[in-house]
């Protein structure tokens, strides 16, 4: 891996915003309505997916921490900022309606009347505790990033702190995304069961706002966030502590005769790492409309990783276009709009092989190209690796090896 | 058959009938027709009382045999008609008549009668039955006179009948209390069904509790009642006003709105619950409201009335002796109880350990080459739907599995052999992208799986040998298939330890396991023995499958269900040791098994809760129960 | 899914959009159904069955003089997809109506969208209610119109006295199961008869549940399973129930979720004489019916049975048609307006009503499972009229939905005022 400085950033951020601006100017609420409402809201909802990869990147791609629960903290955003949505919209509501009373409600019928709504009659009368903040949109801002950060710093504490590492964290990590997911399943713990929390994409307060015009400044805050998040990766993988990381990647038994305590930073990449996803995902599902416990299920953070290694590892916009490509061609496929390709003996219809394309397309890449689609970038800058004569890149095993950093 | 029972039922039946079949079967024909348990009791009562003839009408009725041609009543014999009352062939189409279940268990009480003494003894057998679903007073006699049954079985079950009845329906206390004395060291459900209701109560408030009512507890408010509780009893028995809640306190402000104010308050000013308070007194000191009962009322209402439960039976004797008799079996029923539940954690551990051996033998054993292989789920999938589609092929069910268990085994083992070749092979030492890339493999599996078998579930049937369960006692019970899949377990424990320990292929494998240059050396191709403990590994899987289908079922995503639980248990287990699997096993079987007991009601949370400890147990012992030791733990 | 859906449904989704509207041009319907993941096992016959209303329809002369199309998309059983697609079906491809969800989180994910843009929605599946939405007609069955009736059958003719409500853990359950405690509390059923658990989807450990549902009859009482359990789960449970040698006579099971679709791949032996509550059962006699299963049959192989969803998409579907004639327009507002009240034949040979609730008048069918996986009729009830919200819960028994009257799906009875006329959720 050529340690470099990141001059792709600058050209990322170009093309990023020259994408955003178009997307205005064909939009149906700025433009002139060539693209529609649905198109703006998966490519907004895309940009959050491909932050997330960017995040995932960060903790594999650098050092070397295959999270196979990255898509636990993506969701765990998107609960915290659903919270406020369905308060906020559910206590206009009902403040409407019990205005309507001859006798003005006290603060305890309002709650109530909201939990109500909210709940339904599964739930039970009083609000859980943890909605106790639900009614403040910076209360949950600041949930957004404290309650996935906090969990992936407490995993991470006990899971560096007693040196598990390579499959085996993988699989805890598969581990505590599974837990959560079906402890948010379940109805009793209050964050309405399977259902989840839905019709996030109606903003409170904004009710005569048409979804065109809102869609696109989800667009525009995906595309900030996408930014943001893009150049403090960069930021943080061009300094020494991105030298450190990488070091922890390709040798972590040897970096603390260097004097750097391996379980620190390892540390502070998964916590900055899950918090990044945490954003991404806070803009993700007012966007996609609905967030329930299936968004947590382990395949969801797989995915994840595999938009990663068919980008390519190791490179921020590696993570970016696999999670672009991949996430754009699925809706493709599965939108029923791919030919279906006639064989004369048989008809592959797409929404039934998709996903065995996929599957073979992973096998593909991961055997063929194991530094992913973004290398296809190096073969047009005409960009060589280092010569290392055979030499492995480092002994660990979850270290790069020496036919990966072949171009 | 039936002409030899009419023959014999003439024999035995009285003489003279209140009303004779043919009658009976046409003044009640609608509502023989379309019968309900709620009214059809007098029907089949006044059928039962017409005479010989009309078993064989009941039995065809609650057989759904009885059907209707034009508006004659006739049974059907498989594709022949008779008349019911005549016996005479019926040539028209006839409309069979469906009773439902309530109503064939009506049928079937009347039927005792007829049945009780009949020389079929599955006839008999059948009555019994149909007096332990629907017992009543009238059995308790006709148990009594039929006399003792020449077979000991039948025997048996009707003294033991008879005694529960007596429990029940005897007039005399005293027979009743014999009865229950009788059963001492007994801890039968049927037992605890009779005993149970005798101990009903019901709860009242009173001034004083009544003399002569059986009182199971005297019950004082804030203790063995809450108050709240034991102050709505008193509101339901008219004893004390109702108390003022926020919803009634609303209603009669907004009732007394005047000129923007109630009772001299603001309404804008009822946002406060306080200030609601002041309203409504004010409105009561008025009048204009009844004032509402206060906390002193309440506790003196409380404290001048007595609380009880007072069971229904009114011997005291006989609620005494059952009580005993109940409080007798609850340290009995509760070591059965413990003791079924260990066979379920068994029988559980055992299902996870068939479903992890496979992985533990490609993940652990070849763990030192960073082997985890995703697709191992799929490979179990892939074994079910072998054991289904051989099931289609061969029509015997005993021989279908016989040939299902290689036949599965020889697909995953090629299946996995192909794998190995074509994937892991070219990923050796890089394991985060074998995961990966297996990864890969199993969605498109899944997907082919679909695609071929559909979406629906397979079904894979057991044959008739592995149905019913093993009992032992009246509580301990397991199903004959979850014994069969702890003895396939234990099967494939020994197998493993055979091959391993005493083998050409074994040796290698620990050859190549250890030092897999220096076994290269010695003329072991490490690359064929890695294929073949793919092999091997990939195969058990699919045995597992077919295991796997036969006590639940068949789905393409049958694999993905045991996957995380199957690496779990590798991992808790601690990688390269099969004993380690085992305990690994064992240990989330009865961890899932203990925690659904604490939490009956929601199994969802067993499983989180398992997870979690799962998470906290790796935290304590990073590399499971039994780790490698050695060499091959650096790796 | 046959080759021609594919083909179809592909040129019509490359047609351009936003071509005006003129004489020839079809009209098009959108089929939002899941046709991979988890609901593909349910959901993939209801879009075959809409496909074969559109032809049999297009057979016929199409509608207004304009052929249908059917526009069939795939949400992949991922309920953010739901919304994404109603969305694209509703402002792309400018669809007239849209068939679709089974799931009561998929439903919950398309109604934002729908109501939004103003569209029309035909649900075709028995849910939990607590619901009544201005563009959803409800085709399926409102609680009332499945669990009540069917516990009352229990408690009248199998003389159940002890209930064991089991459930796999999502909102339709958990509502169901809501609802049919408080029914039972009403009906005099002590707290303590009342046995609750959920388990999660797929669930395949029995052993223990089993054990406690037996050990319910300890005290005597006669004990019935109420089963909200949901698709492949049920395999496991109905094996560890004949397993423990529990028969139907001793504890008869009632399934919500269980029908001939599910039955279909199964060995029904173990299953004999436990019982499903449905509005239609492929075994109900009426010419109608006969002719549906014969034309189903004879369009998809020999070995295809029908169900209850089936029959609610092919009323709702008979609705959409009627109303369309009758408004002359396949305008949202306009179809709505006619739609209120309209009457069509069932396949049980009756007639379902629109009430002003967006829901059907539906007969409440009790079925014994049989041998090949059929159904005994034993109880029909006449129609009932869906209840949007239960009256059977406090706080939703003062509720009403009443959109050709008041307009407003959600009105408190008690404050005469409309709580919400958009679904919140």
């Amino acid at each position: 891996m050529r340690i470099r400085k990141h001059p792709s950033a600058l050209v990322f951020l170009a093309l990023l915003a020259v994408f955003t601006l178009a997307m205005t100017l064909m939009s149906e609420a700025y433009g002139s309505g060539v693209v529609p409402t649905s198109t703006i809201k998966t490519l907004g909802k895309t940009l959050c997916l491909a932050l997330a990869a960017v995040a995932m990147d960060l903790v594999w791609g650098y050092a070397g921490i295959l999270s196979l629960g990255h898509m636990a903290f993506f969701a765990l955003g998107g609960y915290m900022i659903g919270m406020w949505l369905m308060y906020a919209r559910t206590g206009e509501i009902v403040a409407a309606t019990l205005a309507n009373s001859p006798i003005p409600p006290t603060t305890e019928e309002l709650r109530q009347g909201i939990t109500g709504q909210i709940f339904g009659v599964v739930g039970s009368a009083d609000l859980p505790l943890t909605w106790a903040f639900a009614g403040s949109l910076p209360m949950q801002l600041l949930l957004v990033l404290a309650v996935p950060g906090l969990l992936a710093f407490l995993f991470g504490w006990l899971a560096f702190r007693s040196r598990v590492n390579g499959v085996y964290l993988s699989i805890l990590t598969q581990a505590m995304t599974l837990a959560l997911s079906l402890w948010l399943f379940q109805n009793d713990n209050g964050f309405r069961g399977n259902n989840g929390l839905s019709g996030l994409q109606n903003m409170p307060g904004l009710t005569d706002v048409p979804q065109s015009m809102i869609s696109i400044w989800f667009l525009w805050a995906s595309a900030l966030l996408l930014a943001g998040g893009y150049l403090l990766a960069a930021w943080l993988t061009a300094g020494k502590f991105g030298s450190v990381i990488r070091a922890i990647r390709d040798d972590q038994t040897r970096v603390p005769f260097l004097g750097y305590s391996v379980e620190g930073y390892k540390l502070t990449v998964f916590t900055i790492s899950a918090t990044i996803c945490a954003a991404a995902g806070a803009l993700y599902y007012p966007q996609a409309g609905i967030i329930n416990p299936a968004e947590l299920a382990p395949i969801a953070s797989i995915y994840l990783a595999v938009w990663v290694a068919i980008g390519g590892r190791g490179r921020l916009y590696g993570a970016v276009i696999g999670a672009v490509v991949v996430s754009l061609l699925s809706s493709w496929f599965t939108g029923g709009r791919a030919p279906a390709l006639d064989l004369g003996f048989y008809r592959i219809e797409w929404v039934n092989w998709w996903q065995v394309l996929l599957g073979f397309g992973f096998v593909a890449v991961t055997l063929f190209a194991p530094r992913g689609l973004s290398s296809i970038i190096d073969v047009i800058a005409d960009l060589r690796p280092p010569r290392r004569r055979g030499a492995d890149l480092g002994p660990d095993i979850s270290a790069l090896r020496e036919k990966e950093a072949e171009a | 058959m039936h002409h030899f029972l009419l023959t014999l039922l003439l024999l035995l039946a009285p003489p003279a009938f209140a009303q004779d079949l043919a009658s009976v079967l046409q003044t009640h024909r609608d509502q023989i027709e379309r019968p309900s348990r709620q009214t059809i009791a007098p029907v089949i009562e006044a059928l039962a009382g017409a005479g010989p003839q009309a078993g064989p009408v009941l039995e065809a009725w609650a057989d759904r045999r009885l059907g209707l041609a034009g508006d004659r009543f006739v049974i059907v014999e498989s594709d022949r008609a008779t008349d019911a009352v005549t016996g005479a062939p019926v040539a028209d189409e006839a409309r069979v008549l469906k009773p439902n279940s309530g109503v064939r268990g009506l049928i079937g009480t009347a039927l005792v009668q007829f049945q009780l003494s009949d020389p079929a003894t599955a006839r008999r057998a059948a009555a019994l039955d149909a007096i332990a679903r629907g017992p009543d007073a009238s059995h308790l006699d006709a148990l009594r006179e039929i006399g003792a049954d020449p077979d000991p079985a039948i025997a048996a079950r009707k003294a033991r009948l008879e005694r529960l009845l007596t429990i029940r329906f005897d007039p005399d206390p005293l027979a009743r209390v014999a009865a229950i004395d009788g059963f001492s060291g007994d801890t039968g459900a049927d037992l605890q069904a009779v005993l149970n209701p005798l101990l009903a109560t019901t709860r009242i408030a009173a001034v004083t509790i009544p003399d002569g009512a059986n009182v199971a507890a005297e019950l004082t408010p804030g203790d063995e009642i809450a108050e709240a509780d034991a102050y709505r009893l008193l509101v339901e028995a008219g004893f004390a006003p109702a108390r003022l809640s926020a919803a009634d306190q609303k209603a009669a402000l907004a009732a007394h709105v005047v000129n923007g104010t109630v009772g001299g308050v603001p309404v804008a000013d009822l946002s406060d619950p306080a200030r609601r308070d002041a309203a409504h007194d004010a409105l009561a000191e008025t009048g204009l409201v009844l004032p509402a009962a206060t906390a002193a009322e309440a506790e003196a209402a409380l404290t001048s009335h007595h609380f009880a439960d007072i069971y229904v039976e009114p011997n005291a004797e006989v609620t005494n002796a059952a009580r005993s008799a109940l409080n007798a079996m609850v340290v009995r029923r509760g070591a059965q109880q413990a003791a079924d539940l260990t066979l379920d954690a068994l029988s559980l551990a055992s299902i996870y350990f068939l479903a992890a051996i496979g992985l533990a033998i490609t993940f652990g054993v070849m763990g030192v080459m960073g082997v985890i292989n995703m697709a191992h789920g799929e490979f179990i999938m892939m074994g079910a739907y072998t054991g289904y589609v051989v099931q289609t092929l061969i029509a015997g069910r005993t021989l279908s599995l016989i040939v299902a268990l290689p036949a599965a085994f020889a697909v995953t083992f090629l299946a996995g052999v192909v794998l190995y070749r074509l994937v892991i092979r070219h990923l050796v030492n890089r394991p985060l992208e074998t995961l990966l890339a297996t990864f890969g493999v199993s969605i498109a599996l899944q997907q082919i799986a679909k695609n071929i078998f559909g979406t629906q579930a397979r079904p894979l049937t057991a044959p008739a040998w592995l149905e019913g369960s093993v009992g032992f006692g009246e509580i301990v019970s397991i199903s004959t298939i979850r014994v069969a899949i702890f003895v396939l377990a234990l099967l494939f424990l020994v197998l493993f330890l055979w091959i391993m320990n005493r083998t050409r292929l074994g040796l290698e494998v620990r050859a190549v396991t250890q030092n897999p240059g220096m076994a290269a050396s010695m003329g072991i191709n490490p690359d064929r023995i890695a294929m073949m403990t793919f092999g091997l590994g990939s195969g058990i899987a699919g045995i597992a499958g077919v295991a796997i289908g036969l006590f639940a079922k068949v789905t393409s995503e049958l694999g993905s269900d045991y996957i995380v639980q199957s690496f779990m248990t590798v991992v808790v287990g601690g990688v390269g040791n099969i004993w380690g699997t085992l305990a690994g096993a064992a240990l989330i079987g009865f961890l899932q098994k203990g925690i659904e007991v604490m939490n009956p009601g929601n199994t969802l949370a067993a499983q989180t809760f398992m997870i979690l400890l799962i998470i906290i147990f790796i935290q304590f012992r990073p590399r499971g129960i039994m780790p490698t030791r050695g060499r091959a733990a650096e790796a | 899914m046959t080759a021609r859906t594919i083909l179809c449904s592909t040129a019509l989704t490359l047609a351009l959009a936003g071509t005006a509207w003129a004489q020839d041009d079809p009209i098009k319907i959108g089929v939002l159904h899941s046709l991979s993941g988890t609901m593909a096992i349910s959901e993939t016959t209801l879009k075959d069955t809409l496909l074969m209303l559109v032809d049999q329809q297009n057979a016929k002369g199409g509608v207004l003089g304009h052929q249908l199309e059917a526009v069939v998309v795939d949400p992949a059983s991922d309920w953010p997809l739901f919304a994404e697609k109603a969305r694209e079906l509703i402002s792309v491809q400018g669809v007239d109506a849209i068939f679709g969800g089974w799931t009561s989180v998929s439903r919950k994910s398309m109604l934002p969208v729908i109501e939004e843009l103003n569209g029309l929605l035909f649900y075709p599946v028995q849910y939990e209610g607590e619901e009544s939405s201005k563009n959803v007609i409800y085709t399926g069955a409102a609680p009332n119109q499945q669990a009540i009736p069917a516990v009352d059958y229990m408690m009248n003719e199998l003389g159940v006295e002890k209930w064991a409500l089991l459930g796999t853990d999502y909102v339709y359950p958990r509502t169901t199961n809501t609802i049919l405690e408080a029914y039972l509390a009403d009906q005099g059923v002590a707290q303590a008869d009342i046995f609750v658990n959920y388990t999660p989807f797929g669930h395949s450990d029995w052993s223990k549940i089993v054990a406690d549902v037996a050990a319910l009859g300890n005290d005597g009482k006669k004990v019935g399973v109420v089963s909200t359990i949901n698709g492949d789960a049920n395999v496991g449970f109905y094996k560890e129930l004949a397993a423990a040698g529990i028969s139907a006579d001793d504890i008869p099971v009632m399934a919500f979720s269980v029908g001939e679709e599910e039955l279909s791949g199964l060995d029904t032996a173990n299953l004999v004489g436990h019982l499903a509550a449905w509005n239609y059962f492929q075994t109900a006699e009426s010419d109608a019916n006969d002719a549906f299963v014969a034309e189903w049959k004879a369009r998809m192989g020999e070995d295809r049975v029908t169900n209850d969803p089936m029959e609610a998409t092919v009323l709702g579907f008979n609705l959409w048609v009627q109303a369309v004639e009758k408004a002359g327009s396949t305008d949202t507002d306009a179809v709505l307006a006619a739609i209120d009240g309209l009457e069509v034949p069932n396949l049980t040979g009756g007639t379902a009503k629109v009430l002003p609730n967006h829901h059907l008048t539906k007969p409440v069918l009790i079925g014994e499972i049989r041998e090949d996986g059929q159904f005994d009729i034993v109880s029909e009830t006449d129609q009932v009229p869906g209840d949007a919200w239960t009256d059977h819960l406090a706080e939703s028994a003062v509720l009403e939905a009443d959109w050709p009257g008041r307009d407003c799906g959600m009105w408190n009875t008690q404050t005469n005022s409309c709580v919400q006329k958009q679904s919140n959720y």
